[in-house]
């Protein structure tokens, strides 16, 4: 037996981060010393906090090192692993203490989280169905085939109150029930990987981290409702998470937790990989149905919904990664347990992948009803650089800006939609009083028009012609009645668009200008952007009384804008300028403002 | 596989590995003192026998670390058990057999081996 177990994170934060490098470099100090029977490296899936990667933990002290660098490996192998010394320079700081370390569930980043769907990520490793195995794996399938009638199971998941995580949060337990209750000759189950809000890597990294729970779960689902055939519906661009997903596949046939007969029980179920070419509108679930068929990826009309003619006109069940990541934990400990966690109508918990102006970049799962300021200000870390929170975005480009004045709302499904947002698949981007909000909103657009299939006209023309308005905005020539021409269309494309992808593409504008019409104002009327981000609408002065004279500006200026005399204030061309900001990086007196 | 009896097999057969990198605060601690006097001393086949015999036994609250010098180097290889709500024990001059004596009497049935700790051999 190790002694030791080194974990190094492979999701793909960290390997980005070169963590391959290190878990080579690793093994090989190990032999270097002798200790590679006593020390067992593995790899293993994300542990959430991306902004301190790669992430090496070393057990069974709980040593938790962070930005570890292909130099400090030996150190650690010597110190730690060899002399029993623990490296603290390396140590996440906030586990650092005065003769010891802390444990992580004391840090503020891992205090407030309740991990059910990522609970095995960063804990085993993923390419051993063993290990999945030793913390309880398929014991949920094992229970409800053998104990458990179909019945049973959909009324455990319709008991326990999970909703659909992928974003329209539809009880999960009732679509279970209607698929089971269509009789066919033949039924599917199909798990929708097709991640594609900017921002949002939680399936991801449940696919990279715990493959074998998503495989559990989608079988446990066709036991439910009478179907033996399984897809998965992964998207290209994830090819770690598609070389672990077909390394579990194969496991679990050998071990015969797929394929014919499962435990004796005459219950057939197997699973294949279906690879997207990374389109957002296959991420809606009858244009993935589509897409899996091998036809173009556009939505289908609604209903038939999938439960009665889904994959192959046959009933569906299509369910998200997060969604199915709950499944087995539900089964094992019952929908009581699971009910407990969370608000009246959200229940359970949810994986956030926080992002942009945030200290602590990564993935958190948080109980349902966790405020947006415990996210932001305790688990986020707050704002680098002392700024000031100005809006969180929640749902990608489906989704809307939350103000500060609603920081303290519980999030939850309803809580969130009642105020213009939506959970989406819980990317939850953090913005800072540097963003302007018509530039965030026409980012969005500018996701959605690109995306935008085309079979319906409201989102392919809509949102072209919103998107068109914004760029006339922020470029300083919008009118006031632009405002209500925005307003008007956007809910005209609401109304009027096939699926869920056009539905919902107005959502940023109609926060944005809900929120925060001052700044669209202030781009109409004053033809000034109050962030400073849009660039036709800002000049760059130098203020004389702070400008030294030293020259640099003028010498990085591209364009050769800045003039002036050594010692003496310097003057910008404002005719030649072109606003790149190269001035500002380099002024060391902060005597170069834009406004 | 064809039956639960194997799944848990599995599992029995795997956990421990796996338990080690859970955070259990209710865990007893075995730290053995593994700097250069510890290491000199004959520290290493004491830890190995450590962890053998809590594999052995299946002891799945139970995790052996290194820890650096104690600070008595005259008495090394030390080693410290330190369970919840109890105080310290540190046994000195250990060797491998006294290591499985330690697990057998002390993690397993509760009773200090008294003379091996420091007080009985300090005086």
């Amino acid at each position: 037996m190790f002694r030791s177990t080194v974990l190094i994170c492979g999701g793909t934060g960290c390997t980005s981060s070169n963590s391959e490098k290190l878990i080579t470099l690793m093994q090989a100090e190990l032999v270097r010393l002798g200790l590679e029977k006593e020390v067992n490296v593995i790899k293993t899936g994300c542990f959430g906090l991306c902004a301190l990667g790669p992430i090496v933990v070393v057990y069974p002290e709980g040593a938790f090192y962070s930005m570890v660098k292909e130099d400090d490996i030996t150190e650690i192998v010597e110190e730690h692993l060899l002399k029993g010394r623990i490296v603290q320079r390396l140590l996440y700081s906030e586990t650092v203490a005065e003769d010891t370390i802390k444990s992580l569930n004391q840090t503020s980043f891992y205090a407030k989280q309740k991990r059910v769907a990522l609970r095995n990520c960063g804990v085993i490793d993923p390419e051993k169905i063993d290990e999945y195995i030793a913390v309880d794996g398929y014991a949920a399938l094992g229970k409800a085939l053998t104990e458990l009638t179909p019945q049973q199971v959909i009324d455990t998941v319709k008991a326990s109150g999970l909703r659909g995580r992928g974003g329209g949060g539809f009880p999960t337990g009732l679509k279970w029930s209607f698929a089971a209750a269509n009789q066919a000759d033949q039924k599917y189950v199909a798990c929708n990987a097709d991640e594609g809000d900017p921002g949002a890597f939680m399936d991801r990294s449940v696919l990279e981290g715990d493959p074998h729970a998503v495989l559990e779960a989608m079988a446990i689902a066709g036991y439910a409702i009478g179907a033996n055939k399984g897809y998965i519906y992964v998207r290209a661009e994830y090819p770690i998470a598609v070389y672990r997903l077909n390394i579990a596949i194969a496991q679990a046939r050998e071990y015969g937790l797929l394929g014919k007969n499962i435990f004796e029980t005459g219950f057939d179920f197997d699973v294949e990989i279906r690879l997207g070419a990374g389109a957002f509108v296959c991420g809606e679930e009858t244009a993935l149905l589509n897409s899996i068929e091998g036809k173009r990826g556009e939505p289908r009309n609604r209903p038939p919904f999938p439960a009665v003619k889904g994959l192959y006109g046959k009933p569906t069940v299509l369910n998200n990664v997060e969604t199915y990541a709950n499944i087995p934990q539900i089964i094992l400990n019952g929908a009581e347990w699971f009910a407990a966690m969370g608000t009246e109508k959200s229940k359970g918990t949810k994986v956030f992948a926080l992002g942009g102006k945030i200290n602590n970049t990564g993935l958190v799962e948080v109980p349902m009803g966790t405020t947006l300021r415990e996210i932001v200000e305790e688990i986020g870390g707050g704002i680098p650089d002392g700024k000031k929170f100005k809006a969180a975005q929640t749902g990608g480009p489906s989704g809307g800006c939350i103000p500060p004045e609603h920081m303290d709302i519980e999030i939850d499904y309803d809580n969130l939609i009642s105020i213009g947002s939506m959970m989406g698949s819980g990317g939850l981007i953090v913005m800072d009083e540097d963003s302007c909000m018509v530039d965030i909103a026409k980012f969005f657009l500018e996701f959605t028009v690109d995306e935008s299939c085309g079979k319906c006209t409201p989102c392919r023309v809509g949102t072209k012609r919103l998107h068109e308005i914004l760029e006339r905005i922020t470029a300083g020539q919008g009118e006031l009645e632009d405002l209500d021409k925005l307003e008007a269309l956007c809910y005209y494309i609401k109304e009027n668009a096939l699926c869920g992808l056009g539905q919902t593409a107005p959502n940023p504008v109609l926060s944005t200008l809900k929120y925060f019409r001052d700044e669209y104002e202030a781009h109409v009327v004053n033809k000034k952007c109050p962030a400073g981000v849009c660039k036709s609408l800002l000049s760059y002065f130098i203020i004389a009384e702070k400008c030294k004279g030293c020259t640099l500006c003028a010498r990085v200026c591209p364009v050769g804008a800045i003039s002036g005399t050594v010692k003496e204030p310097h003057v910008i061309d404002l005719n030649k300028c072109i606003k790149c900001g190269a001035c500002i990086e380099k002024c060391k007196f902060g005597a170069i403002i834009k406004k | 596989m064809k039956s639960l009896a194997e799944l848990k097999a599995i599992k029995e057969k795997t956990q421990a590995a796996v338990g080690m990198r859970q955070d259990n605060e209710d865990k007893i601690r075995i730290l053995v003192g593994m700097a250069t006097c510890g290491i000199a001393a004959g520290a290493r086949p004491v830890l190995a026998a450590l962890v053998e015999e809590v594999e052995k036994r299946n002891l799945h609250n139970v995790s052996v670390s290194q820890t650096g010098c104690i600070g008595v180097c005259q008495y090394e290889p030390v080693i410290e058990v330190v369970a919840p709500n109890e105080e310290k024990v540190t046994y000195v001059k250990v060797t491998a057999e006294k290591a499985v004596r330690i697990i057998n009497d002390h993690i397993v049935n509760g009773n200090v081996v008294t003379e091996y700790t420091i007080g009985s051999v300090a005086k």
